[in-house]
């Protein structure tokens, strides 16, 4: 990686432009070398699989397993429809190439690409190395959107429907109490805000049983709202927007009030505005949450039609089996919109969450 | 004053007249229309026959899922909805909902039914021994059933053990293929206690009392026994049995598509899949049933079509019912989908599969024949209403007894104890 | 305040308030009170009017064990193997996970180049889904796995990485810190970062070396985050579910089934549904969850903060 390079030659630069001090330059090696290592098992198994999953079925059974995709080179044959992967074969002493019909067990039944006329050759899998080439195989996405009639595209539109809509929901139903518990003073406040605090103490996990009953009661089994529903009222979220909030000075939403306007349109159009970098925090660990929901969905989502996309992987297989080429190719699929998403939102992501530590 | 009372009754008759007249319009407005599901889509052309044999009805034919068979239905069913047909793999567990369709089925079509369906009526009644209602039909059903890898078997110069061979015969050639040709597995079953089942009650598993309670019994242990000995001597993977936790049902039959397995024991509804897939990359075969001490037994399965009470036109479910058992009939649905017979005259005089290869057919044909064979004692544990409590809890026990967590007996005992908890739990 | 109708502003906030503390009454609070309800209730059915009261038969039928410390002899033995892996998982899990969290936000904490990329990375798997995570390392570790593919090219013999009861248990551990370790890095990293330089540069100046400069200076100064930090991980870590669901489904056997695993199960998967146990298994896991969350607010309040 060309970033290693440069790491080494900036690490080496520093060090040596030390101005003396405590610490000895041995420890900054051990830093790097931790910190190399850390992206290696941090990122490798996730480009594996993304790697993995443009290998072809035949490629992918492999073991021991090939670094790059690789696919046998094949060869058209008279009197064969489709095209036979090439074997290099030993017969005697003599090396021949020849294309294989099929095989089980043991042997393979070969011909001659150059006279297939001659008939099927029976030779012992032992003396036969194929012959490959590296191949980016896009079968594995192709037969995924379009298998099972196209049942990925229902998960992927659940998904997002999901998504969407819960965090517009959470954003601004957060964003309403957080104004009401920092911007005005009332008796039962304190109340309010430890009630929503509260919350923390339960999770998903442990009121399983009971949000199924309540979201049965609500006929929303089976219905995409029972998974937005339970889930648009965090406590994080308000707690971030309450404290952003307050640093809003009150004198602008005093100035507001001589101009009549009303309570909504100051949360609305003075407010919320002010408050952008919160809901932007609040929005991505709302789109993250939801993405990723997975126990939930699993209790309340029963029927196939209205799985998300983490429920359809999971549960992946169709009527041959587990594929796994679309296994590996829906894996990446469902990963890829969080992951870009992080590349270009990084640094909004982890300056929220360090400020949701330090509370 | 005698003037005025036949007056009265001419006007009470005609109100009377007007009356009944009017709610048999509505009852025709009330168009005749069922709903009907089924997992596979083809059995719609059933339907579509009905409504051309029968104008003036409806119906509806949705496909779901198997899934949702064993998950959605019996909640739809608590509250009081659902369709008003539907397949149903679990004959014995939802029979409190079936309706009886004998009050609205001539002498002759009873008959016929407890002729053709008679070992698969008496599940259906849920282990109610006095009953003597017809709760549906099945057209089909599915036996589980040994894939055996020909091919393999040839380039081991090993002998196919004859019909009658017992399981560990079956073991012992299958390890001996799988060495000679590098083979991956010599023997697999699905990750399915109703595979285990048919392994069970070849040894002489009762698993299931006239009391409908689950049953602990020499046999099972023997069965239990030889499974784990397979596993650990490597005739079995570990990685099935052994490696998942719970209730996962886990089938292999892409493992016997690829080559990786010498003898597989699943079920044959894998068949549908055989032309498509293996095709003629191997030579392959189902056997006749490995045999215990007690028998050759496969466990039956597959699904029923039931009608359910809270319809509103149960002579409508009854006639389509009627239909689906008429001999004609069963022969198209068994010709589009490769499966066994369930009615008795079919089996005796076999069915036709004109879409079907060769050695499909010749499969059907085996299954065909081990029909007969089939023990009462299977069909009643297949249509007892905790049957799947008691294969959820036999799946998981096992694999504990594989990863060395529990004995056999502490095993046995603990989905013993599984099975009454939920008996006691469902008694409410 | 200010000047305005003080009738009408009273319950303004309510109004703001009212959608959030709906959805909390509804979801949250109500939730709690009828896990009680079904967890002194009996049947498989899931409307409460069918459900006859039992007492605490529920609760007797998950506790009863010959010795608690061998869950084959439990009438609800499965669930004693969750609460037993949870004995061994929780502090192991959270010790591994918050030891490389804090070694890793230290050596972000220095001056290195491209502190950014290299955060970045520590958080990325924060990102996946867990069922992601999941599908991402049964890849890695199945029997035909690069993993053992790796080994193979070394000269070792292939492992069996998630069929075996003991390392399936490590693997659990190892991939739950994998996805999870850079978020809990990232506050620890925001903590060391507001400690003010020049308590360093006191420390430069006495000639102290690391370690002490570690234990006497960073270490206190870290101690409430690292309270939060630890509060979170535990509680979190009780109710690992989703990853190792998917990774191993609660095998071998039961070598990785987690208390969630079972509540799911039970309430669930299995047919017919035991509503009853599940919400009794779920109060006695809300309850130990409560019980610790205070006792640690108390300790830490106690213990007298920096």
């Amino acid at each position: 990686m060309p970033e290693a390079a440069t790491m080494a030659a900036g690490a080496w630069a520093f060090v040596a432009r030390r101005r003396g001090g405590i610490r000895a330059d041995w420890t900054d090696w051990v830093t790097y070398g931790y910190l190399l290592l850390g992206v290696v098992v941090m990122l490798a198994p996730v480009l594996w699989v993304v790697l993995s999953s443009f290998k072809s079925e035949g490629n992918l059974m492999e073991f021991p397993p090939t670094l790059w995709p690789e696919a046998a080179r094949t060869v058209e044959v008279r009197g064969y429809p489709r095209p036979l992967p090439i074997y290099e074969v030993r017969m005697g002493n003599a090396t021949t190439t020849l294309a294989q019909v099929r095989r089980v067990g043991i042997e393979a039944k070969m011909v001659d690409p150059a006279r297939p006329e001659a008939g099927l050759i029976t030779v012992p899998i032992e003396d036969a190395k194929p012959l490959r080439e590296f191949h980016l195989g896009t079968e594995n996405y192709r037969r995924l959107l379009a298998s099972a009639g196209g049942t990925i595209w229902s998960s992927i539109y659940n998904t997002v429907f999901i998504t969407v809509v819960a965090t517009v929901i959470t954003l601004v139903m957060n964003s309403m109490a957080a104004f009401a518990l920092s911007k005005y003073r009332f008796r039962g406040s304190g109340a309010a805000l430890m009630a929503i605090l509260a919350t923390l103490m339960v999770p998903a996990t442990i009121v399983l049983v009971p949000i199924y009953l309540i979201v049965s009661e609500l006929r929303l089994v089976n219905n995409v709202w029972g998974v937005i529903l339970p889930v648009i009222s965090t406590p994080t979220g308000v707690f971030l927007l309450r404290q952003y909030m307050l640093t809003i000075p009150d004198e602008l939403i005093e100035a507001a009030r001589m101009d009549h306007a009303s309570e909504w349109r100051i949360f609305w159009k003075l407010i919320l505005p002010l408050a952008t970098p919160a809901l932007a925090v609040v929005a991505i660990f709302s789109i993250m949450s939801r993405w990723n929901d997975f126990l939930l969905p699993l209790v309340i989502l029963n029927k196939p039609e209205v799985y998300t996309l983490q429920l359809a992987l999971a549960g992946y297989s169709d009527e041959n089996g587990i594929q796994y080429g679309m296994l590996l190719a829906m894996t990446t699929l469902t990963a890829l919109p969080l992951a870009l998403g992080f590349i270009f939102l990084q640094r909004y992501i982890t300056t929220g969450i360090a400020s949701t530590g330090i509370k | 004053m005698t003037g005025r009372r036949p007056a009265c009754a001419i006007a009470r008759a005609c109100r009377f007249a007007l009356g009944l007249t009017a709610s048999i319009a509505i009852a025709v407005a009330h168009a005749q229309e069922i709903s009907v599901q089924h997992i596979h889509a083809d059995e719609r052309a059933a339907a579509v026959k009905f409504m051309k044999e029968n104008p003036g009805t409806k119906i509806d034919f949705r496909v779901v899922s198997f899934q949702s068979l064993l998950e959605s239905l019996p909640v739809q069913l608590a509250s009081g909805e659902g369709p008003d047909i539907s397949m149903v793999a679990d004959w014995g567990g939802l029979s409190r909902y079936y309706l009886d369709i004998r009050p609205y089925l001539t002498a002759a079509q009873a008959a016929y039914f407890e002729r053709e369906f008679g070992p698969i009526l008496a599940p259906m009644r849920g282990g109610d021994t006095k009953s003597n209602a017809i709760y549906g039909m099945a057209g089909a059903v599915t036996l589980n059933g040994a894939f055996v890898n020909l091919t393999l078997f040839r380039q081991a110069h090993v002998e196919l053990p004859p019909p009658g061979a017992t399981w560990d015969d079956w073991a012992a050639a299958a390890r001996k293929v799988a060495k000679a040709t590098h083979t991956e597995m010599p023997m697999e079953m699905d990750r399915s206690a109703h595979r285990f089942a048919s392994l069970a009650l070849s040894y002489g598993a009762q698993l299931v009392d006239d009391q409908g309670r689950f049953v602990v019994d020499e046999g099972l242990k023997t069965a239990v026994a030889k499974f784990v000995g397979w596993h650990r001597d490597g005739t079995m993977p570990m990685d099935l049995w052994g490696a998942v936790g719970g209730t996962t049902h886990l089938d292999r039959f892409s493992d016997f598509m690829n080559g990786k397995v010498v003898f597989y024991f699943g079920g044959s509804w894998s068949l549908f899949l055989m032309d498509k897939t293996v095709g003629d990359n191997f030579d392959w075969k189902v056997v006749d049933a490995p045999c215990g001490t007690a028998g050759c037994v496969v466990m039956p399965g597959g699904g029923a079509m039931v009608g359910f009470r809270h319809t509103k036109h149960p002579r409508l479910v009854a006639r389509y019912l009627a239909f689906l058992a008429r001999e004609d009939n069963m022969r198209e649905a068994l010709a589009r989908h490769a499966n066994i017979p369930a009615a008795a005259t079919i089996v005796k005089t076999g069915a036709q599969y004109p879409n079907d290869s060769e050695r499909v057919r010749a499969a059907l044909a085996a299954f065909t024949r081990q029909m007969p064979n089939v023990p009462e004692r299977a069909y009643a544990f297949q249509g007892w209403r905790f049957q799947r409590a008691a294969l959820n809890a036999l799946t998981t026990r096992i694999s504990q007894i594989l990863t060395n967590e529990l004995d056999i007996d502490t095993a046995l005992a603990f989905v013993k104890k599984d099975v009454d908890l939920a008996i006691r739990a469902s008694s409410y | 305040m200010g000047s305005g109708d003080r009738g009408v502003r009273r319950w303004v906030p309510w109004l703001f308030l009212a959608p959030n503390l709906a959805i909390i009454a509804v979801f949250s609070l109500l939730p709690v009170l009828v896990n009680v309800m079904y967890s002194v209730t009996g049947s498989d059915n899931l409307w409460p009017s069918e459900r006859p009261f039992v007492g605490f038969e529920n609760f007797s039928t998950l506790l009863e064990c010959g010795n608690y410390f061998d869950p084959a002899t439990c009438s609800r033995d499965l669930f004693w193997r969750a609460v037993g892996n949870a004995i061994v998982f929780v502090p192991t899990q959270v010790a591994v996970m918050i030891g490389f969290a804090l070694v890793t936000a230290i050596a972000l904490n220095r001056n290195i180049r491209a502190r950014g990329f290299f955060r970045g990375v520590f958080f990325f798997p924060v990102m996946l889904s867990p069922v992601v995570v999941a599908m991402t390392w049964l890849w890695v570790l199945q029997r035909d796995g690069a993993l053992n593919g790796v080994l193979g090219a070394l000269g070792f013999e292939q492992v069996t990485w998630l069929t075996d009861p003991s390392r399936a248990f490590r693997w659990s551990v190892f991939v739950t810190v994998w996805a999870h370790m850079g978020f809990y890095t990232i506050i620890l990293l925001a903590g060391l970062q507001s400690i003010p330089a020049d308590i360093y540069e006191a420390a430069k100046m006495d000639r102290a070396s690391p370690w002490r400069v570690f234990t006497r200076i960073t270490l206190p100064m870290l101690k409430p985050v690292l309270l939060v930090v630890f509060i979170l991980a535990v509680i979190r870590s009780v109710q690992t579910f989703d990853e190792i669901y998917v990774l191993t489904g609660g095998g071998p056997g039961t070598a990785t089934k987690m208390i969630v695993h079972y509540i799911f199960d039970t309430g669930f998967a299995v047919m017919p549904r035991n509503y009853g146990l599940a919400a009794a298994a779920s109060l006695i896991l809300g309850a130990a969850l409560f019980v610790f969350t205070a006792l640690q607010m108390r300790l830490s309040r106690g213990g007298g903060n920096a």
